[in-house]
């Protein structure tokens, strides 16, 4: 059986693979850390969850609890958060449904929002999470089925990180450099982008 | 006493303000470091702050003083983390450098002052002249 255990680990190992990639592109407008940190986060959250981890709530929640306290930076607090918001809407679910997976979308974005007080347009994770989160629902709201919606958001998502490469940082370490954080796109998104493919691969291969 | 909770990146810049803060308010044995990663990289740890939040409570609160980028988000994880696990423990963060804000805030504690007078205490050292 596959599950959430399946997807989080699907999720850690793009994560890994996207280590020095992620932190190659924290280097340039940040403090070089991102991928370190997130595949740090993602390995302690893969040593915590097993595959009888099926009930998705506790799963995400433990995850959010483990990338809080081992990600170090400040994707921890934000996807942590995000990851335990999750997590209280999922509670007892063993399979999600399309209106599942657009409170998931909405419980995320909260999540952040409540933890690193930006919007659209700051050049950071939610620049990619919030044109997913509506391209998603306006899919599945439009009659589409979960692979085209999540389809859907993940080119949300990628055309989200390319936007980010045209506007000026205004949270996070990245807004030290002001106009020079401009061309670069931002690693957070970038986090993002990868961790809603992996949703999206896995979701795919069930 | 109102207890402090030190944040930092750092475990030994953590360490290091809550000596200095002893210094000011010897027998206080709430003024709690919270630095570094278990692994002893640097970064913020939401559980290790949760838990010296618990540990530097002795029923009259909390300040915390946090440093930089993520040191307050982990620290507002941490106080939300404690609300959800129902425990009532009145911490605040005060939005203070944290050397001069530690050493004031634990004058004040140790003098017997309450969550409200610590929290000003520290926050009054942003003002502070050097020169």
């Amino acid at each position: 059986m596959r599950g959430v255990y399946e997807c989080v680990s699907l999720i850690a190992e793009r994560i890994t693979e996207n280590k020095d990639f992620l932190t190659e592109l924290d280097r340039e407008i940040g403090d070089s850390d991102h991928g370190i940190n997130m595949a740090r986060g993602f390995s302690a959250v893969m040593e915590k969850l097993s595959p009888e981890d099926t009930d998705i709530g506790a799963a995400l929640k433990k995850a959010g609890m483990t990338l809080l306290s081992k990600v170090g930076g400040a994707s921890g607090p934000l996807y942590g958060t995000a990851y335990m918001e999750a997590g209280k809407i999922t509670a007892g679910k063993t399979e999600l449904t399309p209106s599942d997976m657009k409170a998931i979308f909405s419980a995320a974005i909260a999540g952040i929002q409540k933890r690193g007080h930006a919007v659209k347009g700051e050049k950071t994770m939610l620049d990619a999470l919030i044109p997913a989160s509506e391209a998603f629902t306006a899919e599945i709201d439009g009659g589409a089925d979960m692979s085209k919606a999540l389809d859907a958001a993940c080119v949300a998502a990628r055309e989200g990180v390319e936007y980010t490469k045209t506007i000026i940082a205004t949270k996070g370490r990245a807004s030290y450099l002001g106009e020079r954080s401009i061309g670069h796109q931002d690693p957070g998104a970038t986090s993002t982008l990868i961790t809603l493919e992996a949703i999206c691969d896995y979701y795919k291969g069930a | 006493m109102v207890g402090i909770v030190i944040v930092s990146h750092s475990w030994k810049i953590a360490e290091g303000v809550c000596d200095l803060a002893h210094e000011m308010a010897q027998g206080h044995e709430g003024i709690i470091p919270a630095g570094g990663l278990d692994d002893g990289s640097t970064g913020t740890d939401t559980q290790r702050i949760a838990d010296a939040i618990v540990e530097a409570d002795s029923g009259e609160g909390v300040v915390i003083l946090a440093d930089i980028g993520s040191a307050i988000m982990s620290a507002e994880a941490a106080i939300e983390l404690l609300e959800d696990e129902g425990r009532e423990i009145n911490a605040v963060i005060a939005d203070a450098p944290i050397v001069e804000g530690a050493v004031c805030a634990a004058v004040e504690a140790a003098g017997g002052g309450s969550v409200d007078s610590v929290l000003s205490c520290a926050e009054e050292s942003r003002e502070a002249n050097k020169l």
